[in-house]
């Protein structure tokens, strides 16, 4: 009877990586997107919701997982392109808020927009066979498919990894998160590089929802939900920092698995006490340069 | 083009503020297709007016304004619920007294940061009033809302004045928001109105003129905080219910666009933003079932075209804000 | 003819010859129902079948040449399933539409907020989904009738079935809202009587899905039955995570309610064996005359079959139609007063009736199984009906218990 509890937490524990990387993959978007181009992606929750919905349209047509998880968030990601070149990009140079209050009235569009093309029930998608089982792990037994999560977001932090830090775009991308004016003033053009940022930021929550579909179900309210957790994750690590990104959206990925263990009616609130306490703390989030936000 | 051709009504407008208020507000319930929706336009462009005096005048966006809706409208309703007050000035004064109190303790933790942190630590705040009043269901009503709200009939000059017609009612939330309004045109008019602006233009030359501007910030929010209140309380009347989801960042995400849409920082915007939104909301809801959508992109189309809102636009810059 | 009756007739036929025109309004002026409902939101699906239901009724209703002689107007509101959006509604239909009665609210705190208004405006109300509170002091009033089942009454028959057919052990997993906890209080104050032992409960944020650190130790536990009050969108997500643990062979599960679009959405292999009681299903029209009439009549209109709802809608609008001709008026009061003297009625199921004290609603309840994918029959043929709990007063809380006489 000793080993249940043991046996819970570690469970749990697992669980917490799971969602921690959903968290992640948001809140790097998020994070890249507000570093370099100072924009709070309020639709970024509707692009995520977005992705599963084309997911689940793609595994219709090509009966194949695994087309889906490498094309729809490269659909996702070219509707991004467009949401950039044409709504946001009129809005630089106006009030900071701008952006944030656009993209809050498209969130609102997407939602509808989406029931109108999918309908109004919440659809359900599958795992591919081959991900469906559960696996023992010797002190329980853990549905593959989450491990597969695990995997994905591991693989994908990497290759961005390796991209902003082996490729002279990626070097581009950090130096403007850092100075865009500096940036420009060296002659480098950087409406490309937002429209690249702002893309592979939206591609990557539209990946989270991908992943999520088959653990959460397919609704078009799916996004709303993750949204404001997305946005607490990428404040607390400090909003423009990658490293704060992922390491906040895991750690916050444990307490919230934790909470809902031990204490489930704190579980939704876990999240904003921590951030409180952490803003409190330390003014930018746990890695973030003072100045950057304000 | 148009704002050219209503200069005349505009400026006059914006020179004799609370008294076109007056007017206006008291023909309003017989200009709109029913009166209640009248009342609504009428509080939440008071709910408006205190989120656009801390964002508009004093240039803080706040996300959780939700707040202050939420503790005036369950102040006042548990006290003629749960406390079985008798009096209806009393209720109200204390959902007022919950709101200001809730202002001041948020704000002084708020205001600590500034910029989109400050604007997520008054969303992190409005949250947690949002799950304990969820879970507090004794107190509360938890999920269900609070029920069992009484409209008392208003005790004034020792007769009692029954509120159960619609008419009445808004005659009633109209005697308050027009305090509330000739309030806040005092308070922009005076010196402590023009530092909250000089704040919101340039902090740093505010402070540089020797100006504390973080206690200043404060009276702003906790003024910002009243008049939200008032607004949560007369609403917690209006529907003789309050639903817990007064507090979630939904109802401040309306606001939010309600005083964009009107105008941010202009005295009427957000009531023009109100009544635009709510009316809207209203009547597409009758014709197109995809109206959120509609809503959605016109919100869109604003940000991208009309900036300054509806109001902000017709009434031209440089006519008094 | 006397010359007396002769004058007053030609008399009378002179004035309506004068006055066609009040005539003419006053017949054709119709009754109006205002029918506030989320088709936005979160259960659209449900509040769409609801809607449905409701319009059939109407057309029948016209059909036969309308209520005491005059049209029957429904007219539906989005209400977004929030409080103050469907109080607003009802407002806007009160004094706007000027309906004489509503119907309508899909969830508890909707159906509150907007009970709050009919009250104010002296209109009946009668309300169309689960509410323990709706029918209890303070929400309940002369006026306020609730059509549908609630907490109490569902738990108490999941659990008269399933403790007698499915096992006495039990655990119940649920979403942590009013719906949830008064589902499992009332079961586990019902469970010892049973002779049946609630051997734990697993509370969860709702619309938060994740249950797999629970699910070892639901499993150690070792239940017979596993109550899954986990509603809407979280209901597969349960589903599938139970069957990954290996637990839909260990134990039987059962919902609270069954709804044929949401098995159908999530198919029969992830539902299949799965429980759970509803007020009616198509089914039910292989074995009851009055379900074949509406279970045809309504897939002739819309193609498809009927969930659940779609008799709420159906019977709320025939119910206030009865109370109109019952009373000869369109006054609320006069109408409900009318339905408390006559409180038997049929509309497409069995004899339900109202109780006077709190003007609840009683019906028969059956209890379902999910077929599997091989005995699904057609396109929606997905439930088995397993048993049947008939219409019964004591599955309610008394009306001393509601706080009322």
């Amino acid at each position: 009877m000793l080993d249940i509890p043991l046996q819970a937490l570690a469970a749990q524990a697992f669980t917490g990586l799971v969602l921690g990387g959903i968290f992640v993959l948001m809140a790097i978007g998020l994070s890249l997107i507000f570093g370099l181009m100072t924009v709070v992606n309020f639709a970024h929750g509707s692009f995520y919701m977005l992705g599963a919905y084309v997911a689940f349209s793609l595994m219709g047509v090509t009966k194949s997982f695994w087309a889906a998880l490498v094309l729809a968030p490269l659909v996702v990601g070219a509707l991004g392109f467009l949401v950039e070149r044409f709504l946001i990009r009129r809005l630089y140079g106006r009030s900071p808020d701008d952006p944030l209050l656009l993209t809050f009235g498209l969130s609102l569009a997407m939602v509808e927009g989406a029931k109108l093309v999918w309908g109004k029930i919440g659809l359900t998608v599958d795992p591919p066979r081959q991900l469906a089982a559960a696996v023992n792990l010797g002190f329980m037994n853990f549905p593959v498919y989450r491990l597969f999560v695990i995997a994905v977001t591991a693989a994908v932090l990497v290759s961005l990894w390796l991209f902003l830090e082996k490729t002279s775009v990626g070097l581009v991308i950090r130096a403007g998160s850092r100075d865009a004016l500096m940036v420009r003033a060296l002659g480098v053009d950087l409406n490309r590089i937002w429209l690249l940022v702002f893309g592979i930021g939206i591609a990557m929550a539209g990946l989270a929802g991908v992943l999520a579909g088959p653990m959460r179900g397919v609704y078009a309210e799916m996004g709303v939900e993750i949204i404001i957790d997305s946005f607490v994750i990428v404040v607390v690590g400090g909003m423009g920092s990658l490293a704060g990104a992922i390491v906040a959206g895991l750690v916050m990925g444990e307490i919230v698995s934790l909470t809902t263990f031990f204490a489930p009616r704190l579980a939704e609130l876990i999240i904003f006490i921590v951030m409180a306490i952490v803003l409190l703390v330390r003014p930018s989030g746990l890695f973030g340069e003072a100045g950057l936000a304000e | 083009m148009i704002s050219a051709a209503l200069r005349p009504v505009t400026s006059w407008v914006a020179a004799h503020p609370v008294a076109s208020f007056v007017v206006f507000f008291a023909a309003f319930p017989f200009l709109v297709p029913y009166q209640s929706l009248a009342t609504q336009v009428l509080i939440f462009g008071l709910f408006a007016l205190g989120f656009n005096l801390l964002y508009g005048y004093t240039g803080l966006l706040s996300f959780g304004h939700a707040a202050y809706y939420g503790l005036g409208a369950y102040g006042t309703g548990i006290a003629l619920a749960k406390l079985k007050l008798t009096s209806l000035w009393l209720a109200l004064g204390i959902g007022l007294a919950a709101a200001v109190i809730g202002g001041a303790v948020i704000g002084f933790f708020c205001l600590r940061r500034r910029g989109i942190y400050f604007a997520m630590l008054t969303l992190a705040f409005a949250q947690m009033l949002y799950f304990v009043a969820f879970h507090a269901a004794d107190l509360t009503g938890g999920d269900d809302g609070l029920r069992g709200i009484p409209l008392l009939p208003l005790g004034l000059f020792g007769a009692s004045v029954s509120l159960r017609t619609p008419l009445a009612f808004y005659f009633f939330a109209y005697a308050f928001v027009v305090l509330a309004v000739a309030a806040l045109r005092r308070i922009l008019d005076s010196p402590f109105g023009a530092v909250l602006q000089a704040i919101r233009e340039n902090s740093d030359r505010a402070v540089a003129c020797g100006y504390d501007i973080n206690r200043i910030k404060l009276l702003s929010f906790v003024f910002s905080a009243l008049f939200t209140g008032l607004a949560g309380a007369l609403d917690a009347l209006r529907l003789t219910v309050v639903p817990v989801d007064s507090l979630y960042w939904t109802t401040s995400g309306q606001v939010v666009i309600m005083t964009l849409l009107g105008g941010a920082g202009t005295f009427f915007g957000p009531f023009v933003g109100a009544a635009t939104f709510l009316i809207l909301a209203d009547r597409l809801s009758l014709f197109i079932e995809a109206w959120p959508l509609v809503i959605g992109v016109i919100f869109m189309a604003f940000v991208l075209f009309l900036p300054r809102g509806i109001w902000g636009t017709l009434a031209a810059p440089g006519v008094e804000r | 003819m006397h010359r007396r009756q002769f004058l007053t007739t030609a008399t009378a036929g002179a004035s309506i010859l004068v006055f066609p025109a009040v005539l003419r309004a006053q017949s054709k002026d119709p009754v109006r129902i205002g029918f506030p409902l989320p088709l936005t939101g979160t259960f659209a699906a449900i509040a769409a079948d609801m809607q449905r239901g409701a319009q059939l009724a109407m057309e029948e209703l016209n059909a036969k040449g309308g209520v005491m002689g005059r049209k029957v107007d429904v007219m539906f509101r989005d209400d977004e399933l929030k409080p103050a959006v469907g109080a607003q509604r009802t407002k806007e239909l009160i004094e706007n539409q000027k309906v004489d009665f509503v119907v309508g609210g899909l969830a508890a705190h909707v159906q509150m907020a907007i009970n709050e208004q009919t009250k104010a405006a002296g209109r009946l109300y009668i309300s169309v989904s689960q509410s323990d509170e709706i029918s209890a002091k303070p929400d309940t009033s002369p006026l306020t009738f609730h059509e549908a089942l609630n907490p109490t009454i569902t738990s108490r028959t999941i659990a008269t079935f399933g403790t007698k057919e499915l096992g006495k052990k039990w655990w119940i997993v649920y979403a942590d809202y009013a719906f949830g906890k008064q589902n499992t209080a009332v079961f586990a104050a019902i469970a010892p009587k049973l002779g049946a032992t609630l051997l734990g409960s697993t509370p969860y944020p709702l619309g938060k899905p994740e249950f797999s650190a629970h699910l070892p130790k639901i499993q150690a536990a070792k239940p017979d039955v596993i109550y899954a009050v986990t509603p809407g969108a979280d209901n597969v997500p349960f589903l599938k995570q139970a069957i990954s643990f290996g637990l839909k062979k260990e134990a039987k599960i059962i919902v609270p309610l069954h709804f044929l679009d949401y098995v159908k959405e999530g198919g029969a292999e992830v539902w299949q064996d799965i429980f759970g009681a509803t007020h009616f299903c198509h089914e039910l029209a292989e074995t009851l005359p009055q379900a074949k009439r509406y279970v045809e009549a309504y897939t002739k209109k819309f193609n498809r079959p009927p969930d659940a709802y779609s008799g709420y809608g159906y019977s709320g609008i025939m119910e206030v139609a009865r109370g109109v001709e019952l009373a000869k008026s369109t006054d609320s009061n006069t109408v409900a007063n009318a339905l408390r003297k006559n409180r038997e009625y049929d509309h497409y199921k069995g004899k339900q009736w109202w109780r006077a004290c709190d003007n609840k609603s009683f019906q028969d309840l059956w209890i379902l199984k999910v077929r599997s994918p091989q005995q699904v029959k057609g396109e929606w043929g997905f439930f088995d009906v397993v048993g049947k709990v008939a219409a019964n007063e004591e599955l309610d809380r008394t009306c001393a218990e509601k706080g009322l006489a």
